[in-house]
């Protein structure tokens, strides 16, 4: 690996990979790895927002629980994420058993992306609720809204932008963690990563961490135009029906949307 | 010598036959071991931390000058976050090889795109009449940079260091895809040889790590901004 000359011929050499069809199909291929790994990370982030958010919400809206809602995000950067899938892997339960189109330890790694997407949910999902200003909750209140109104109609949608932050930061977060998967023999792109590194193949190495990287950018970029899409006061500034001033409360605090997530 | 005191004693607590998952016989054994992953661990830890801490000050001086370069630099660092770290270390092999400068550099970027962001915000929320009563009272750029801006952004920079820290600490582990990982050689090990112990002992003390490094930057920050002990 030293000189210009080994460093081209590594670049040709991932080149190839890319572009050789063999590489794409078949049993370990990069496709069937990739449909793996979104398949992981797609059933992962739905659990997670079904077992985090519902939580987070209420008890944003109930104003109770910030502590461990704000501090659990600090714990889950603490832990690292190889450490806990190697712990799962060599446990009696869940272990590195098949589970169904989730591969090897596919168990094992469920378990682990949803338990590192839920603090960015919860943190940012409790923040959010937090946040609405309390003068529109005491308008609500006094336009006679009841406590389920105002819920729906006023405090989530204002809410929306600061959780569909945290549901990006999880979706960041379950993609490289599914990605580590694989330094335990787990599912997805990983594994042809750390194949290729077992096998002094650094070309394959290369092609797996450029597919992981691009994939990446690629669901970065999807979650982040979704993310404006349910901002309703972007919606209501391109419609301008809404009352001047309004738009203040929308700008996201940027120490909640900015934290990022250990991978 | 040790066969025969094993035999005598039984199979100790991480022979393959109990595989406990404490087992404090397997510590005193493994002492060296253990302390040499350590060391590197943190060796690499603190070295990441503080290449992207001296690329992050100028970057983010400059970066505040010049708004384009700014957005530059928060939209590469929203993209570096985003590449997860297994794949991240690959695409810097070609440049550094095989090496512990891989993991460095590697785990250095990830702490620079923090440490940027919270340097940008740390300044920016210096307050507007502070900076004016400085310029009135004669304080020139470099001066007013050292004496007033960058202490009052310490608060928020040393939260942002923070997260640094404790993250680059975890991330440390991934570097054992180039077999400089810190605790996660010991993990990964671990995992290969469905050895408990040696796993729990290694993840456990990467949250120990995580958690005095975190300690010893708050007590920093105390020692730095004594003015903020009284507001909390």
């Amino acid at each position: 690996m030293d000189g210009d000359g080994a460093l081209m011929e590594l670049f040709a050499e991932t080149w190839q990979y890319l572009f050789d069809a063999d590489s794409w199909t078949g049993g370990g291929g990069l496709v069937a790895r990739l449909l793996e790994q979104l398949l992981l990370t797609a059933t992962a982030l739905a659990a997670a927002m079904l077992l985090g958010l519902p939580l987070a919400l209420w008890l944003g809206h109930l104003g109770r629980g910030g502590f461990l809602a704000v501090n659990i995000s600090n714990v889950g950067r603490a832990i690292p994420t190889f450490a806990l899938l190697a712990l799962l892997v060599a446990a009696d339960w869940p272990g590195s058993g098949d589970f169904g189109p989730y591969g090897r330890a596919g168990l094992a790694t469920l378990i682990a992306l949803v338990l590192f997407a839920l603090p960015p949910l919860i943190t940012n999902g409790y923040v959010a609720m937090r946040e609405v200003p309390t003068d529109v909750k005491e308008a609500a209140d006094g336009m006679g809204m009841s406590r389920r109104q105002r819920f729906r109609r006023v405090e989530l949608p204002l809410a929306l932008p600061v959780v569909a932050s945290g549901v990006r930061l999880a979706l960041v977060q379950v993609w490289a963690t599914a990605t580590i998967a694989a330094l335990v023999a787990g599912p997805g792109l990983g594994r042809i990563i750390t194949e290729g590194f077992a096998r002094n193949d650094y070309a394959q190495g290369m092609a797996g961490a450029v597919v992981v990287a691009l994939v990446a950018l690629v669901l970065e970029v999807a979650a982040a135009a979704l993310q404006r899409a349910v901002d309703p006061m972007s919606n209501a500034a391109s419609h301008s029906s809404s009352p001047r001033g309004v738009g203040e409360m929308s700008e996201p605090s940027t120490t909640v949307e900015e934290a990022p997530t250990g991978s | 010598m040790t066969i025969l005191g094993a035999a005598d004693s039984g199979p100790s607590c991480y022979s393959r036959f109990v595989n406990e998952w404490f087992c404090w016989q397997y510590v005193e054994d493994r002492q060296g071991q253990i302390t040499d992953a350590l060391v590197e661990h943190v060796l690499i830890t603190l070295s990441a931390l503080a290449l992207g801490i001296a690329i992050a000050i100028p970057l983010a001086l400059l970066a505040r000058r010049i708004p384009r370069l700014e957005s530059a630099v928060l939209g590469f660092s929203t993209g570096v976050y985003t590449v997860p770290s297994l794949a991240l270390l690959p695409l810097l092999v070609p440049f550094t090889g095989l090496s512990a400068a891989t993991v460095v550099i590697g785990l250095g970027l990830y702490a620079l795109t923090i440490l940027v962001r919270a340097l940008l915000d740390g300044l920016r929320s210096v307050p507007d009449d502070v900076r004016e009563a400085a310029r009135g009272l004669g304080y020139g750029r470099a001066r007013m940079l050292t004496r007033i801006e960058m202490p009052l952004a310490l608060p928020v920079v040393m939260a942002g260091l923070r997260v640094a820290a404790v993250s680059t600490i975890a991330l440390t582990t991934v570097g054992t895809l180039v077999s400089y990982g810190g605790l996660g050689d010991l993990i990964a090990h671990g995992v290969q040889r469905d050895f408990r112990a040696e796993l729990l002992t290694a993840a456990v003390l990467c949250v120990v790590l995580a958690v005095v490094l975190d300690v010893l930057l708050v007590l920093l920050q105390r020692v730095l901004t004594p003015w903020t002990a009284t507001v909390r």
